[in-house]
């Protein structure tokens, strides 16, 4: 059948620079099987009915990580008791964007309780003064990587300064988040070998976080952490230690991984566009809606993995039971049928729905934090860089195809103001 | 597109009615449009004056409907209609006047059931809540700070102004004859499971009671003394004892109409006391009953929003005479805000033999609940859970089996089959 190459297609690394005429020829069928060697077989949403839908369906479940298995170490003690027992309590304190209601909406509204309106606010406020220092750092210079220079930088520090996490530290996260956010590509739960890689990470982490959230509750701070390890909220919910040590690193990665991309994608589309480019220097309150169109033409999280816990019939086809269902949100976000002329980034539209940050009750829990770090971005840049022009177009990519952005962006540059 | 000539009239100037014009002239009708009201007000919003309007988040007069440019009506309001004269196919106005029509939408809704003795009912202190005038009066009595505030009956409109007024930091009563809240609509399996949440919330809910005579000093109500023999003292009582439809004007008029309705077609054409349609004329809206396809037939007069934007929708095409005729029969869906409880409804649980919890936990406060009437899902109600309502509503509108197979996120354990307690 055609179709069963389509999300081979997707995933193939040689398409990550433009994957949206394979996401168009994929939403000529609203949901479609692709064929991956199982019975169920692997569906995809395309359309943004479709998605829309699905992400609010209950038949459609967010536990889709297989049961947790670390590696053997060959030590009988630790392969016949430790292993079974970290495997079980691994599985049991999932992070809450592979968790289903009603576990999943406690540990949620325990961390939006956490991004109060003071805290965003001061950290937005903080965010501007960061992206002023990055560009700072780079003045007299002729080229900048975006990525290295900015992008990365600065949604790491502002969630390591959310979380209380000490500077210093950072530079283990960046090993850490990048190997955990594979859990986020589809193909990366089924190979042994990252999956062994991904537990040893997790170790990793955990036992840092661990030791963290303990310093918390001894020195507690005006920081997330220390409100998340020694505060419940209002209705009454308070984290233990593993869900506490699980959320706190989901935080971290998802800090680490998503809004590089989303600034990054947007710089790019804005040398792609000079005009808009220009109009954004000029006027930098277009940044909100020119920000909210980033999200629906390059979102940095392509699209997001379920399963269904029944059949479903959708679209004039029945998902079966059990499926693994991919939704497309990035393709949902190009369905003309929405959007008119849907592949023209246009800032100008109206009561933009896209698909960017998800939606239904796992709707993006940082969506504040990355519209105005993207925004502190864009509009510096836009502002400060003189001249600035794409040396390589299309640029390098990660290998993500579900966080899909640029591993770098180089700009040539005749300075920053 | 044909297009008959001649006057259009609507009586009633409500949601169906501004729908259902609007929808005359996106269907193409051109004519002299005419729209009658008996209150002086515009078409305004229902749903927030037992919600925010009481709270005093929106003014009562800020509830005016939005409505379409251009839609070239003459607005009669503040004039109620007294009668119709089909053979000279002429409504006559309180005012005297008569107006002829070629093509007639009823839409003339419902007004609060009165207090049944209706000196007592006169009494300041004494409040029912149907129009924009009812709610402004009440939320002035509310934020004067009374002492206690009584509710009389506990369906949708009394659990929402109980819960409102606990929200507001005031104790209150709410007084109901069935077995439970909203027993009546719920059954009082889903009904006892709000009420919990509502007694919870510091909702004094007596059940199986009902206000005999209200007392009286100086005009003002002071106590309300219950058959059972207790009595409560307050200031403010809110009679909430249902709807009555406003069918009155349409007596001697040869139409099959009663105080639950006016009885229509498949279509939505009236039907005269032969059973026959009247092409002339259509009904939309509270006031209409009409035989609903999801239900076999079974004739319906339904009290929702949603419905009273569809079928005007549906009556305005049908009168244009645009495009084939085809019954109406849209899936009734509703929702009620009470105090921070979002309750949403699709189907309609009446007949319901059983009732299963499929998702969620009342002990949480939040769950759906699956009507069930001879193996097949009839209706579901959700509690602050609305969005697994549309999957549920999707069983309902397929007549799935019921109890419900496969799987949901956050479904218990063991799904319980249930009496519904429906009356």
């Amino acid at each position: 059948m055609p179709d069963a190459t389509l999300l081979n297609q997707v995933k193939d690394f040689a398409n990550r620079p433009n994957p949206y005429p394979i996401y168009a020829r994929l939403r000529e069928n609203p949901v479609s099987r692709q064929d991956d060697g199982t019975e169920e077989g692997t569906w995809v949403a395309a359309t943004h009915g479709t998605i829309a839908s699905l992400l609010q369906d209950p038949r459609v479940s967010s536990e889709t990580l297989p049961p947790a298995d670390r590696p053997r170490t060959g030590n009988p003690l630790t392969d016949l008791i430790v292993k079974p027992l970290k495997d079980w309590m691994m599985d049991r304190h999932r992070v809450f964007i592979f968790r289903d209601p009603p576990d999943h909406d406690a540990l949620r509204s325990a961390v939006v309780h956490q991004f109060s309106r003071e805290r965003v606010q001061a950290m937005r406020a903080r965010s501007d003064q960061l992206v002023a220092d990055l560009l700072d750092e780079k003045c007299g210079a002729r080229e900048i990587d975006a990525v290295d220079d900015l992008a990365y930088p600065l949604p790491v520090t502002v969630i390591c300064e959310l979380f209380g996490v000490p500077r210093e530290d950072e530079p283990k996260f960046h090993g850490w988040a990048t190997q955990l956010a594979t859990a986020l590509e589809p193909d990366s739960l089924s190979d042994p070998e990252i999956r062994a890689e991904n537990s040893r990470t997790f170790d990793a982490i955990g036992g840092y976080m661990a030791d963290l959230i303990k310093d918390k509750r001894k020195h507690p701070g005006d920081d997330m952490l220390s409100g998340l390890a020694n505060h419940a909220t209002p209705a009454g919910v308070k984290m233990g230690d593993y869900d506490l040590i699980a959320t706190s690193i989901l935080m971290l990665v998802a800090g680490h991984e998503t809004t590089v991309n989303l600034i990054t994608n947007g710089l790019l589309t804005l040398l792609r566009h000079p005009d808009e480019l220009e109009r954004l220097r000029q006027d930098p309150l277009r940044a909100p809606r020119l920000i909210e169109e980033l999200l629906r033409y390059e979102p940095p999280v392509q699209f997001r993995t379920r399963r269904t816990l029944s059949a479903i019939d959708i679209a004039g086809v029945t998902i079966p039971e059990g499926a693994d269902l991919v939704l497309l949100l990035a393709s949902g976000n190009r369905d003309g049928a929405v959007f008119p002329d849907p592949d023209r980034f246009d800032p100008d539209r109206v009561g933009l729905r896209h698909l960017g940050f998800g939606g239904s009750l796992h709707y993006c829990v940082g969506a504040p934090l990355a519209r105005f770090e993207a925004e502190a971005a864009l509009t510096a840049l836009a502002r400060r860089l003189k001249a600035p022009r794409l040396i390589e177009d299309p640029p390098p990519y990660r290998s993500g195809a579900a966080l899909r952005g640029p591993e770098h962006l180089r700009v040539a540059i005749d300075g920053i103001a | 597109m044909a297009q008959p000539p001649g006057r259009a009239l609507i009586v009633g100037a409500g949601l169906a009615a501004l729908r259902g014009a609007e929808s005359l002239r996106a269907a193409g009708f051109s004519g002299p449009l005419t729209i009658v009201g008996d209150e002086p007000h515009p078409p305004y919003d229902r749903p927030p004056l037992s919600k925010h309007v009481l709270t005093g988040a929106v003014a009562a007069d800020a509830t005016t409907l939005p409505g379409r440019h251009g839609l070239a009506a003459d607005w009669q309001l503040g004039t109620a209609a007294v009668s119709l004269d089909r053979q000279a196919r002429t409504v006559h106005l309180a005012d005297g006047r008569a107006l002829p029509y070629d093509r007639l939408l009823i839409a003339t809704g419902t007004r609060a059931r009165p207090w049944p003795n209706p000196h007592e009912g006169r009494l300041s202190g004494v409040f029912t809540l149907r129009g924009r005038d009812d709610a402004a009066a009440l939320r002035c009595a509310l934020a004067a700070g009374p002492r206690h505030v009584l509710v009389i009956g506990a369906g949708f409109i009394g659990c929402e102004v109980a819960s409102l007024c606990r929200q507001l930091g005031l104790p209150v009563t709410l007084v109901e004859p069935g077995p439970t809240p909203l027993s009546r609509v719920l059954g009082s399996t889903v009904g006892g499971l709000i009420g919990a949440i509502h007694a919870g919330h510091g909702v004094a809910v007596r059940c199986g009671s009902e206000v005999e005579w209200l007392e009286a000093e100086g005009g003002r109500l002071v106590r309300a003394h219950l058959v059972d023999g207790g009595s409560i003292a307050t200031d403010i009582a809110v009679i909430a004892l249902g709807a009555v439809r406003n069918t009155d004007w349409l007596e001697g008029s040869g139409l099959s109409a009663d105080c639950g309705g006016v009885d229509c077609d498949a279509r939505g054409y009236v039907l005269d006391t032969d059973g026959q349609p009247d092409p002339h004329i259509a009904a939309a809206g509270d006031v209409a009953r009409f035989p609903h396809p999801h239900y076999g037939g079974r004739r319906v007069a339904l009290e929702h929003w949603s419905h009273a934007v569809a079928q005007g929708i549906h009556a305005g095409r049908l009168l244009a005479g645009a495009g084939p005729e085809v019954p109406y029969g849209a899936l009734p869906t509703f929702w009620s805000t009470q105090g921070d409880l979002v309750v949403k409804s699709a189907g309609l649980t009446e007949g319901a033999d059983a009732v299963a919890i499929t998702q969620g936990d009342p002990a949480a406060g939040r769950f759906v609940a699956l009507y069930g009437r001879e193996g097949r899902c009839i209706a579901a109600v959700s509690v602050d859970s609305a969005r697994w309502l549309p999957a549920h509503a999707e069983l309902v509108a397929a007549r799935a089996p019921f109890p419900p197979r496969g799987a949901a996120t956050d479904r218990p354990k063991a799904v319980t089959i249930l009496e519904p307690g429906l009356p």
